[in-house]
């Protein structure tokens, strides 16, 4: 079964100047910490729920750059329909990769409904995703590596990852004004 | 409509709203349809240097107009009283990054309120924004709708604050049962 540190570490080697990474609170962000700082990384703390939103509102505004979003099956299950508002808006620079563990491993490890019969690529699909991939190895990893750094193409990615216990890595700063302050001003550089 | 109570006739207070948009370079539109808000989401889609986004959920809106100011463009969240609930917790994002947001709120549960359930959220509109950090500018007349979108967005683009424009149902017109 993948593992999801060297999972997003693998998606984000040498990864190009163009790509911008945005993480979902909690496992998502410690994971793309653990993946080498970069300034061009946002990572929630909070504001559960957000993070795709984020992603989403990014990749209009930039629309020359590839957005990677990294969340998890407990933040894309709790806000389901960002993903109907981003396949009806349609960004072709947008990859949405979901972490699924199946469980809310943040608090204690209980079961999310993707531990049950809820399939997060079949709602992608039904929310009008065209292009979506479930990952269990090492080679659909391979091929989601590639459609994360091809030109353009809307993709959704439920990445099936182990239940594990990390230390947490935290990202460059906690505070939120310094965080956005620098991802702005390596956006804008 | 004759059931509007406002005496300014004339005023078409939805262009003010767009003219301020225009002049302030705001052109993300974010919004849950309300028919409060109709002819100004009409205008905004038919404008082809604004972008325009239907959300499932008030909160949705405010992720995205951070991300879109992250990537260095300016937005705003229209929606109905009822909607603010919705956006709680999600206001944490540009309280605590001091990413500046603009919300234009159309009113329901106040002046001449005729359903019930419309009635504990537009109460709580005002107390629940402001608990959240968000400076609260409420207008009732419709000559001063431009002018408070205005100062509302200047405060928050300028001062990176999170700022709330409330329209007084009293100036929408309260809808009445054959309405719908």
């Amino acid at each position: 079964m993948l593992q999801r540190r060297p999972t997003v570490k693998f998606l984000l080697e040498d990864r190009p100047q163009n790509l911008l990474a945005v993480s979902g609170l909690g496992s998502s962000t410690w994971d793309l910490s653990a993946a080498g700082d970069n300034a061009r990384n946002f990572g929630f703390i909070g504001a559960m729920g957000q993070a795709a939103p984020f992603a989403l509102g990014l990749a209009i505004a930039q629309p020359t750059r590839r957005v990677a979003l990294f969340t998890g099956d407990g933040e894309i299950l709790m806000s389901l329909g960002i993903l109907a508002t981003i396949a009806n808006i349609g960004p072709e620079n947008l990859c949405v990769m979901v972490l699924d563990n199946e469980s809310y491993s943040e608090t204690g490890g209980q079961p999310t409904a993707t531990a049950g019969p809820t399939d997060l690529e079949l709602i992608a699909k039904g929310a009008g995703f065209t292009n979506t991939s479930t990952v269990r190895d090492d080679s659909e990893l391979a091929a989601l590596r590639e459609s994360l750094r091809a030109a353009s193409g809307l993709h959704f990615a439920n990445i099936k990852i182990a239940t594990e216990e990390l230390p947490l890595v935290f990202p460059n700063s906690f505070d939120g004004v310094t965080a956005i302050n620098r991802f702005r001003d390596a956006i804008s550089a | 409509m004759a059931n509007s109570v406002s005496p300014d006739i004339g005023v078409n207070w939805h262009q003010d709203i767009f003219d301020v948009l225009v002049a302030q370079d705001i052109s993300i539109v974010a919004h849950v349809p309300d028919a409060g808000h109709g002819p100004l989401i009409k205008m905004c889609e038919a404008n082809s240097n604004m972008h325009t986004v239907t959300l499932t959920t008030e909160q949705d809106g405010v992720g995205l107009l951070s991300g879109a100011w992250a990537g260095g463009r300016k937005g705003v969240l229209l929606m109905q009283s009822s909607g603010v609930g919705n956006t709680i917790n999600a206001l944490a994002l540009p309280n605590i990054c001091r990413i500046p947001f603009l919300t234009i709120v159309t009113m329901r549960g106040e002046w001449g309120e005729f359903i019930p359930w419309q009635v504990p959220m537009g109460q709580g509109t005002p107390k629940v924004l402001e608990a959240m950090g968000v400076r609260v500018f409420r207008v009732e007349k419709k000559e001063e709708v431009g002018l408070t979108v205005d100062a509302a967005a200047h405060l928050a683009i300028n001062t990176r604050q999170s700022a709330a424009v409330l329209v007084s149902q009293k100036l929408i017109g309260a809808k009445q049962f054959n309405q719908g």
